[in-house]
């Protein structure tokens, strides 16, 4: 498996290369998946009645502010992308600190953290949407996505991204457990020697 | 000596995310309420929902999953496997309960911009049943994270121990 051949080559600095790839995709693909679904609103006008001959029109707007799961969603992958870009900026930038094994912890409890945070944010929107789509019958619960279909469609996009998100991540927080086990230092200036001897 | 608390400590974190998933499955498949409103009869059940569907089917997963592992034994070589099971399993938990928690949200309060009333004004038993369930799912995760930390540091063994 790809995965497995990943966490093994995680002892190589070929596999730092990897890393960074990976953060750079995971960073673009929750950032805009935090975009699409921030912007994400529609207005629509409908008619809603009659009075007499002339039609009465009522214009309605479909926000993502209007559902606590989308609010959710946005600030999770808006968190999780900052997280992304902080790594990527002390794997680039980072080779002059001192390199200590608190580093290596820090950076694998934080993918963790924040690979459960993406997959709550991913699903609870998953599960919304879905309502919206399908309703509910049993609790009475009308479909919105006829109505408004461009918001349906945005959101759907930003959920794709979203869970593309997803499954970087974890192949990023893997290979950041891996590198537990066998830890090297990812920059080319390797003019100091690691703190903890092996 | 660290080594036998070590694995204690894993062994009752492990049985209580077990005994935690287990009690927030029992809790949402017996949740049923029968409510007659007038002359309409709602029938409240956790199927109804496909979140709750989720949450169910995830929590039985990582309540089998704890009690396979509580069986496993110290010397043998999937330890580091576990790790990686931990992780995923971890993953399902929050986002089992991060939907579930959704859709009773809106079951609670419901949308006023999509339309959608809430029902726990009509079955709060239901109601009140869904919230032990989640907040048993939320127990389960939260010894979940402390397990993956755990597994980590007795598997991995990162340098942070072995100080000279």
């Amino acid at each position: 498996m790809a995965v497995s051949k990943l966490v093994l080559a995680a002892t190589s600095t070929k596999s730092c290369k990897v890393l960074l790839g990976l953060r750079v995709l995971a960073f673009s693909a929750t950032l805009s998946a935090a975009i699409v679904m921030g912007l994400n609103k529609e207005t629509k006008t409908f008619v809603v009645g009659n009075v007499g001959n002339t039609p009465v029109k009522a214009t309605f707007t479909a926000k993502f502010q209007h559902t606590p799961a989308f609010v959710f969603f946005v600030v999770a992958n808006a968190m999780v992308s900052f997280h992304n870009m902080l790594m990527i900026a002390v794997h680039l930038f980072g080779g002059k600190m001192e390199f200590t094994s608190f580093r290596l912890l820090s950076v694998a409890i934080l993918d963790m953290l924040n690979v459960t945070l993406i997959s709550a944010a991913a699903n609870a929107a998953a599960f919304i949407s879905e309502v919206g789509k399908n309703g509910n019958k049993h609790a009475r619960w009308d479909k919105i996505c006829d109505r408004f279909a461009t918001y349906c469609d945005h959101g759907a996009g930003a959920l794709i991204a979203a869970f593309a998100g997803v499954v970087l991540m974890l192949i990023i927080s893997a290979i950041s457990i891996s590198r537990l086990a066998h830890p090297n230092k990812c920059s080319s200036s390797t003019a100091a020697t690691p703190s903890v001897v092996p | 000596m660290v080594k036998v608390t070590q694995r204690l400590g894993g062994l009752v974190l492990r049985f209580a995310a077990f005994c935690a998933a287990l009690g927030a499955v029992i809790a949402m498949v017996t949740s049923r309420e029968r409510s007659s409103f007038f002359v309409l009869s709602l029938v409240a059940k956790y199927s109804d929902l496909a979140a709750f569907k989720y949450f169910v089917i995830a929590n039985v997963i990582v309540s089998v999953y704890s009690f396979l592992v509580l069986f496993l034994p110290k010397e043998s070589l999937l330890w580091k496997f576990v790790v990686v099971l931990d992780l995923m399993v971890t993953m399902l938990l929050t986002s089992s309960l991060s939907a579930a928690v959704a859709v009773a949200q809106v079951g609670k309060r419901g949308n006023a911009n999509a339309g959608w009333l809430p029902i726990c004004g009509q079955v709060p038993r239901f109601c009140d049943q869904i919230t032990g369930a989640l907040i048993a799912g939320l127990v389960a995760l939260i010894l979940y994270v402390f397990l993956l930390i755990f597994s980590i540091h007795s598997v991995v063994d990162p340098f942070l121990l072995r100080k000279s």
